[in-house]
């Protein structure tokens, strides 16, 4: 049975996207990809270092991923716009994934200024994955605006705290009719299972993978937990229960009652 | 002439043409995204753009990132 997530014109078999930040070498990157057999990484942009010429991280992204590169260190519609234009002359494709922050604490991204680049670069033929607070409002804007998916946050970005906005995120999951591709805060593949048997259509996972004492094994074991929480979803969950219901007869016990 | 490079100023000779600026800076055109005075490159367009006093040239790369 083929399940594949449709993302703008693309399909995507691996529900799983990681980013290439935080490692403590960038050569482990291939080896994080094939452990974790994702499809989509996601990159940033930003001034070469002069003095630091060969930090070139697409050397050790293998070129049949799909780049997502995200408008990070835009703190306004107008230099998210800015650095989508930038990251697509380089020919990588068209995706972008919108991060909008002007709160330097808590990295939590702003919604409204996150809709009016998504409107814009969705006019300009960009498929555009925006990353929000799990706000049902902005997600329905985005929506209007032309995301391709919308990107809530588990917890702050490099927190590990897992789900954090559980109750919020099954909101959009309910009510919005674009992929819901959980991003920021999972610190635990079981997160992530939690995530997916919710019903979310993918998870975004960076410094989970990244700060792990071992990031090959942590990808493995958040694509195994990815894929058991997608197949469970599609299983359809058992109902719970407030009361306890025998699993086995009861009749035929070995006594007299 | 003084040029802003990444924010920061510099001196290059007058006839300098931005693939000058780039090979100085030992940089391979295909891993970079240029853009000047808020004007996006292409790639095709390094060898025959000249640079003018006070150009603000930015020299970008994709760096790791979530």
């Amino acid at each position: 049975m083929s399940d594949k997530l449709k993302i703008g014109n693309k399909y995507i078999t691996n529900r799983l996207i990681t980013g290439s930040g935080k490692y403590s070498i960038n050569s482990i990157i291939p080896d994080i990809v094939n452990a974790s057999g994702c499809e989509v990484v996601t990159v940033a942009l930003r001034r070469v270092d002069f003095d630091f010429k060969d930090n070139n991280i697409l050397k050790h992204i293998p070129k049949n991923i799909q780049l997502l590169p995200n408008t990070s260190g835009a703190r306004n519609a107008d230099e998210a716009v800015r650095i989508a234009e930038l990251s697509r002359t380089f020919g990588c494709g068209d995706w972008i994934k919108i991060e909008v922050i002007n709160d330097n604490k808590y990295l939590l991204p702003d919604g409204y200024e996150t809709v009016k680049a998504t409107e814009i670069l969705a006019n300009r033929g960009f498929t555009v994955l925006p990353y929000i607070n799990p706000d049902l409002i902005i997600a329905r804007d985005l929506v209007n605006a032309g995301a391709a998916a919308v990107m809530p946050l588990a917890a702050p970005i490099g927190t590990n705290k897992g789900l954090m906005t559980e109750g919020l995120i099954e909101i959009l999951i309910d009510e919005i009719p674009l992929p819901i591709i959980v991003d920021a805060g999972i610190g635990k593949p079981s997160d992530a299972c939690k995530v997916m048997e919710m019903g979310a259509a993918a998870c975004l996972l960076n410094t989970a993978i990244a700060s792990a004492k071992n990031p090959v094994l942590m990808a493995k074991a958040f694509f195994r937990a990815i894929k058991a929480g997608r197949e469970a979803y599609l299983a359809g969950l058992g109902k719970t229960s407030d009361y306890a219901k025998a699993s086995s007869p009861l009749t035929g016990f070995l006594y007299n009652s | 002439m003084n040029i802003y490079l990444n924010g920061k100023s510099e001196a290059f000779p007058e006839s300098a043409v931005l693939m000058n600026i780039i090979k100085s800076k030992k940089l391979s055109p295909d891993t970079i995204i240029v853009e000047i005075n808020g004007k996006i490159l292409k790639k095709n367009e390094y060898r025959l753009i000249p640079i003018r006093e006070n150009d603000k040239i930015e020299i970008l790369r994709f760096v790791g990132g979530g």
